[in-house]
């Protein structure tokens, strides 16, 4: 396969021909493609197993369209380790589509270890979205270490669909200050022995710091899921919410603990989790209109997966 | 010619008789209504009918254009051609509201889900974006549901309670888009244990304790119920219910 190929398997081959977008394509431990755009500072630093990135969006820039990067790995075994510096000054703007894209995985390890540092007002938005291969033999393991200053917004979306999960262990820590918002949100869908760790966790440490962690995860055959969602309010007017709901199939297997702790007499912090099967009243209605059983519990896991 | 026949129908949930001996026939092309007092089984019939999972242990006869019905699940009940209007429709999460409709359409093209949403009384423009879920509320979730029946075409349709939850503006269209499923050929089934939505039906049923107790035009069943059942004086007891009863 070529950068070309990595290209359409992430389905952004038009996004990355487009020179007002910046991006940036990383094949094993290799830069295959890049382009930038003003405000965006990109150096990175080849490695033998992997690469090192240092992002920087100048205070104040506003990169007006998503920056599009490709983490790929086209061979059937490897590891590739992604270390990130990812810094957005004040009052700067930025979203980042990532598409982590392994189609021919049996013996594959994705590594990435970020750290992120939003600065006092600035904004920062990440969709991180998954392609892997059908026989699920890779290993994703994504780490970060975030940090929201005053007034700063972050939002993270991770989303693995397509292709079997393997083994995927997301940790994410992200600590808030002031008037800063947060929202982590998971969708993951395993079957066969695929194996589900994710932990995330907000430390609402500002005055009204406010912070969603929402996981939707959908378990068949022999997979099993493992969800820590951790939120502590530790200031007036912080204000959280942990959501988190899978759906088991099959001899799948969840356990999910929502972990939240308010540590000022004017914080406030809910949290919901539901777990089981696909819920009765909705499938029996959408079999009701025709659908099969199996077309019914579809539908229901693909919009639970969805709703994040 | 009756396109739904019921002999004896008889359901016991956690060994309390809930439906008791009950027979039915509905006329094709008719729009019914099966009125009684709450606890009488009229959502155990529908969901009985429909083959719904807690109701499958039936003893008796239940057939649908000839067919029995027995050991079909409802999804195979559905591509018969009969469906279900709960009294308390689900939410979905993720879908929206033409992805929901469009799922049991017959014609999926956009105008027709348009069309579906409109006859319903939701406004297409307004709810084509929308999720069909919690942020619904309990009266747009029962118009939705109602979009998804005229959507799927059904030849039976049984709607539980369908004005709960409506607001007064909405029930003529409610009213009306059970005329337009009737004038499309369906038979339809009006759960209720309202007077106003009796008057929709051309013939009606009279439940109490399980059993049908009476049936004919709905002036005469009407007249009964307002008088006897709403209060009823003997509540779901039909045995001290004789005297006096139509």
């Amino acid at each position: 396969m070529t950068t070309t190929d990595l290209f359409e398997v992430a389905k952004i081959h038009r996004q990355v021909r487009d020179p007002d977008v910046a991006h940036l394509a990383i094949g094993l431990n290799k830069v295959v493609s890049r382009n930038g755009v003003e405000g965006l500072a990109v150096e990175t630093e080849e490695v033998a197993d992997g690469v090192n990135i240092d992002v920087t969006v100048a205070e104040g820039a506003v990169i007006a369209k998503p920056v599009h990067m490709c983490f790929g790995l086209l061979q059937e075994a490897g590891i590739q380790k992604i270390t990130m510096r990812l810094t957005v000054e004040p009052r700067a703007r930025l979203a980042v589509m990532a598409h982590c894209v392994f189609p021919n995985a049996e013996d594959v390890r994705h590594l990435m270890d970020a750290v992120i540092r939003v600065g006092e007002g600035a904004a920062y938005s990440y969709f991180e979205r998954h392609i892997h291969s059908p026989q699920g033999g890779i290993t994703v393991v994504p780490k970060a270490d975030i940090h929201l200053a005053r007034g700063a917004r972050f939002k993270t979306d991770f989303e693995l669909l397509e292709g079997r999960v393997g083994h995927i262990d997301i940790d994410y820590e992200t600590t808030c200050d002031a008037d800063s918002r947060l929202e982590m949100n998971a969708a993951v869908s395993g079957r066969g022995d695929d194996r589900i760790n994710i932990r995330e966790i907000g430390h609402l440490n500002g005055e009204r710091a406010r912070g969603v962690l929402t996981s939707r995860v959908a378990v068949r055959d022999d997979a099993s899921a493992d969800i820590y969602n951790e939120l502590t309010a530790s200031a007036a007017g912080a204000v959280g919410h942990v959501d988190c709901k899978e759906i088991v199939q099959g001899r799948a297997v969840a356990h999910a603990v929502p972990v939240v702790q308010v540590n000022h007499p004017k914080a406030h912090i809910t949290h919901e989790a539901a777990l089981g099967s696909v819920d009765s009243r909705q499938l029996e209605t959408l079999m009701a209109r025709g659908l099969s059983e199996d077309e019914a519990t579809e539908v229901i896991i693909d919009g639970l997966l969805r709703s994040t | 010619m009756n396109l739904l026949e019921i002999d004896n129908l008889g359901l016991a949930l956690n060994g309390t008789p809930i439906l008791d001996g009950l027979d039915m026939d509905l006329w094709e092309g008719h729009v019914h209504a099966v009125v009684g007092p709450n606890g009488a089984g009229k959502s155990t019939l529908a969901g009985t009918v429909m083959g719904l999972e807690d109701y499958r242990r039936y003893t008796g006869e239940i057939r649908f254009d000839g067919t029995s019905l027995a050991g079909l699940g409802v999804d195979e009940r559905a591509r018969l051609g009969m469906t279900l209007g709960w009294q308390e429709p689900a939410r979905f999460e993720g879908l929206r509201v033409p992805e929901f409709v469009r799922l049991a359409a017959r014609d999926k093209d956009e105008d027709a889900v348009r069309s579906c949403l409109s006859r319903s009384g939701l406004d297409p423009d307004r709810y084509w974006d929308r999720a069909a879920d919690k942020t619904l509320s309990g009266g747009e979730r029962k118009k939705l549901e109602l979009a998804s029946i005229l959507a799927m075409q059904p030849r039976l349709v049984m709607l539980d309670e369908p004005d709960s939850g409506i607001d007064v503006e909405s029930l003529s269209r409610i009213h009306d888009a059970i005329g337009a499923l009737k004038a499309g050929g369906a038979t339809v089934v009006l759960i209720t244990h309202s007077a106003e939505v009796l008057d929709w039906a051309e013939h009606a049923f009279l439940m109490c304790c399980g059993r049908i107790v009476d049936k004919g035009n709905v002036d005469k069943i009407s007249h009964y119920f307002k008088d006897r059942c709403i209060p009823c004086d003997h509540k779901n007891r039909p045995d001290l219910g004789q005297e006096g009863a139509p």
